[in-house]
């Protein structure tokens, strides 16, 4: 009964919401230039099925490797603030700083940074504005561990390096996982801006601006509802780790 | 070799913002081999600064450390440690809290021989059944015990616990101090205890030591002369309720009080 209602109140939820979405457009009389309904989108799927496909792998791979480009410089990030206050207090305005630039007015630079890389300016966007919620959570996470952990191990000799991948890696992973979700959300819109912006992209952007340019609006709004798929997996492939690595931060449901 | 532990003349300062605030001036302590000592003084008198003294986790300023007959300036293997948070990981079951320190003092050994040793000190402290259990399904009380055995699994020469029993209820911890007297009559360890507690430094300590006010020097030792196989019962005897007078008559005196006259 329980897996029944994990499984079927999302469904149902789904289900509804394009009902809704079906009936709002109906009842309005609306034309599809202005919002295509879901009986839209089928026939713009079967007749672009290959480039959803292609288009849905480069948005996907691109999105990856920028998140895992993310997690190991915001990892090493977190780690120098979370164990050095000199480093933390010099980095930290920096980053915010960084932070607080809209990312879109990086695609104009970058594009004249390495011109013509498409796959590397697409990656290192999704890099760039995915790895702040990282670096952060981590550091945070470091460097308010309390103290007598440390001092468990580092009464018996241990070596800080043994500290750290023993207790205080561990420790954090809660931490790393809950900006892992936000970071995932943030790389997939990075790459999905690049992709529209810049001229010639590849992607479920790119897909998304051809229908723009063609006047295709159902092609538009297909594109829309792949990448919220596409987006749900990702996430769901985060969350799926995290209960892997680490589970053992849920509180048991009494 | 009889005094396995022995500070002398140690002074310590920590530098804060307001400039030097010394917390040790003058502290002396031995402990012979085996022997269970207990120290007590007014809060904030620099107790736990002692203990990190003496695991080698820092360095006084003036005066010596020595541990089994060498001067400690590093943390060394031979240490045990137990605090009033039981500061157990949570990502591994309570047997693997317990193994935690074999890993590190001796990686070579096999990982049965691990889980014996672990299994036999939590059926000592009565959490066999316990040990696939996370600590977050442990009460209290079961999460001390369980960190107590972590503190002695490597048998090390000298533990060093600061008030790990401070957090728990009364009942709870009088289980614990006779939990701690039993595995001192199977393992051998020599023991420094940190304590607000003046019924629980006389149940369990060889002897007392009260330390003055900060900055804290050693102001008296209490010879407890009872013997070792105690129960709760002895601390409502004469003799232990005019020790614990005596005791309670110092720390006044090291809070600066005068002693009160009948």
């Amino acid at each position: 009964m329980e897996t029944f209602n994990k499984i079927a109140v999302p469904v149902s939820a789904l289900i509804l919401f394009v009902v809704l979405w079906e009936l709002i457009v109906w009842a309005n009389g609306w034309p599809d230039y202005v919002m295509a309904a879901p009986s839209d989108l089928p026939a713009a799927y079967i007749r672009f099925w290959e480039l959803f496909l292609v288009g849905g792998w480069q948005t996907l791979w691109r999105t990856v490797a920028g998140l895992g480009l993310a997690v190991v410089f915001g990892l090493l990030l977190g780690m120098i603030m979370g164990f050095s206050r000199i480093a933390r207090d010099a980095l930290y305005p920096l980053l915010v700083g960084f932070n607080a630039i809209p990312k879109a007015t990086l695609v104009p630079v970058l594009a004249l940074l390495f011109i013509g890389q498409h796959n590397f300016n697409t990656v290192l966007m999704a890099f760039l504005i995915s790895f702040f919620p990282i670096a952060v959570s981590v550091g945070i996470g470091l460097s308010t561990l309390e103290p007598e952990y440390r001092d468990i191990l580092r009464s018996l000799g241990a070596s800080r390096f043994t500290i750290f991948r023993k207790i205080a890696l561990p420790k954090t992973l809660p931490e790393f996982f809950g900006a892992l979700k936000v970071s995932v959300t943030l790389a997939f819109i990075g790459t999905n801006l690049v992709e529209i912006v810049s001229p010639h992209g590849k992607g479920l952007g790119a897909l998304f601006l051809s229908g723009q340019t063609n006047s295709n609006y159902p092609l538009m709004f297909a594109v829309l509802i792949a990448l919220a798929v596409l987006g749900i997996v990702l996430y769901y492939g985060v969350v799926f780790l995290e209960k892997i690595f680490a589970g053992w931060a849920e509180r048991q449901s009494t | 070799m009889s005094n396995l532990i022995a500070i002398k003349g140690v002074r310590h300062a920590y530098s804060t913002d307001a400039g030097p605030l010394p917390v040790l001036d003058g502290l002396d302590l031995t402990v012979p081999e085996g022997e269970f000592c207990a120290v007590v003084g007014p809060s904030g008198c620099g107790k736990s600064t002692l203990t990190r003294l003496v695991a080698g986790l820092m360095k006084p300023d003036a005066g010596e450390v020595w541990l089994e007959g060498k001067r400690v300036t590093t943390p060394r293997k031979t240490v045990g440690m137990a605090f009033q948070n039981p500061v157990l990981l949570e990502w591994r079951s309570i047997l693997d809290n317990v193994i935690l320190p074999l890993e590190i003092v001796d990686p070579s050994m096999s990982r049965a021989k691990r889980v014996a040793r672990a299994e036999e000190l939590l059926a000592m402290v009565g959490l066999e059944g316990f040990e696939d259990k996370r600590p977050s399904e442990l009460s209290g009380g079961m999460r001390q015990r369980a960190s107590l055995c972590r503190a002695i699994v490597h048998r090390p020469s000298v533990l060093i616990m600061d008030e790990p029993f401070g957090a728990l209820d009364n009942f709870t911890r009088e289980d614990l101090w006779q939990t701690m007297r039993d595995l001192r009559a199977v393992e051998n360890f020599t023991c420094v205890l940190i304590t607000h507690d003046l019924r629980e430094s006389v149940f369990l300590g060889d002897q007392v030591v009260v330390l003055s006010g900060r900055p804290a020097r050693t102001q008296y030792i209490l010879d407890v002369d009872l013997p070792h196989d105690r129960t709760i019962d002895v601390l409502y005897t004469q003799k232990a309720a005019d020790m614990l007078h005596d005791l309670r008559n110092q720390i006044k005196i090291a809070q600066g009080r005068d002693v009160e006259v009948h």
